[in-house]
């Protein structure tokens, strides 16, 4: 049996076809680039963007995990005055269900903040 | 390639074209501004890319806000020389071609606010500048303008010779001295190489 009646003979032509059209562009880009736009690096061109400034310090700090708990409970009472205000507004016209559940709301979020007050959360260590 | 012959070839219906012709092409319809603006000749700018006015129309919509990515930096307003180190530095980040358009007659020359001591006399002192458009806010046509110049002027550019771009010349720099606070002034107070004082002819 010869290559040319082989089953695998188009296939083998396919993935060659294939690989030449993924790759003739990269190749036509990296000629492109070597003979009509030559690199001037330079130590402006080569430094972290940062608005035009100089930046200054290193990137790769690390933060403090007592940081985040403090946000996400900021961000809870955030959200919670959006409720809040409302609840004020409508406060005169609510039924007693509506009170009772707004209060159990407040009321469940008040308990996660003296959880993390008594875990010591707040004071920033 | 030659006037002549490509006149001839048109007139047997031949189109002939080069390389550089169509690169310049494709290059001219897709300026992507740096999105950056000084003072109030910013919000002209913002005008000239939105609905009315439709930048889009030449290509240039695509304001980025990354210097890496953009080809032409319209500097919109005042440049106080607390700013200009940031703006020669941004010009230096910015990818090879890069054209700047010096928007408004404080870009040019200080405008209206020459005299203020904080005040940088045109941004052409530092980076070259390849449009200037006056105008004490310029019209968002006269932005238009502008651009279609910088079209014209990248349309005439070649790959060889002397209207060549300026990354094709193995010896030109490829960036700018970003200037200095120095005890009065920016120091050094100009880019000798990009800008020199116009010298006072008087006439006798």
């Amino acid at each position: 049996m010869s290559v040319g009646n082989s089953p695998y003979f188009l296939i083998a032509v396919f993935m060659v076809a294939a690989a030449g059209f993924a790759l003739s562009p990269l190749l036509l880009a990296y000629l492109w680039a070597k003979y009509f736009s030559p690199q001037k690096p330079g130590p402006d061109k080569n430094a972290v963007y940062e608005c035009g400034l100089q930046s200054k310090g290193d990137a790769w700090i690390r933060f403090r995990s007592e940081y985040y708990l403090y946000g996400i409970i900021f961000l809870i009472f955030d959200v919670e005055t959006i409720f809040l205000l409302p609840f004020a507004v409508a406060f005169t016209g609510l039924p007693v269900g509506a009170f009772i559940a707004m209060i159990v709301f407040l009321l469940l979020l008040v308990e996660g903040l003296v959880w993390a007050w008594r875990k010591g959360v707040l004071t920033w260590r | 390639m030659d006037e002549g012959l490509r006149n001839e070839l048109s007139k047997q219906g031949i189109f002939t074209v080069t390389l550089s012709d169509l690169y310049n092409w494709g290059r001219k319809n897709s300026v992507w501004p740096l999105q950056f603006g000084l003072a109030c000749c910013a919000i002209e700018m913002i005008a000239t890319s939105m609905s009315r006015f439709d930048l889009a129309r030449f290509g240039a919509e695509v304001f980025r806000p990354s210097p890496r990515q953009a080809d032409l930096m319209i500097v919109a307003g005042t440049v106080t020389k607390k700013m200009a180190p940031q703006v020669v530095r941004l010009y230096n980040q910015m990818p090879e071609p890069k054209y700047v358009i010096a928007m408004g007659a404080c870009a040019i020359s200080g405008g209206p606010f020459k005299q203020g001591y904080n005040v940088l006399k045109g941004i052409d002192r530092y980076i070259p500048v390849d449009v200037h458009i006056p105008g004490c806010p310029p019209r968002p046509e006269a932005l238009i303008h502008a651009f279609m110049t910088l079209q014209k002027k990248i349309d005439a550019q070649t790959f060889t010779g002397v209207g060549r771009p300026r990354h094709m010349d193995p010896d030109a720099p490829s960036e700018f001295p970003v200037p200095e606070f120095g005890e009065h002034d920016l120091v050094p107070p100009s880019n000798p190489a990009v800008w020199r004082a116009p010298k006072l002819a008087r006439e006798t």
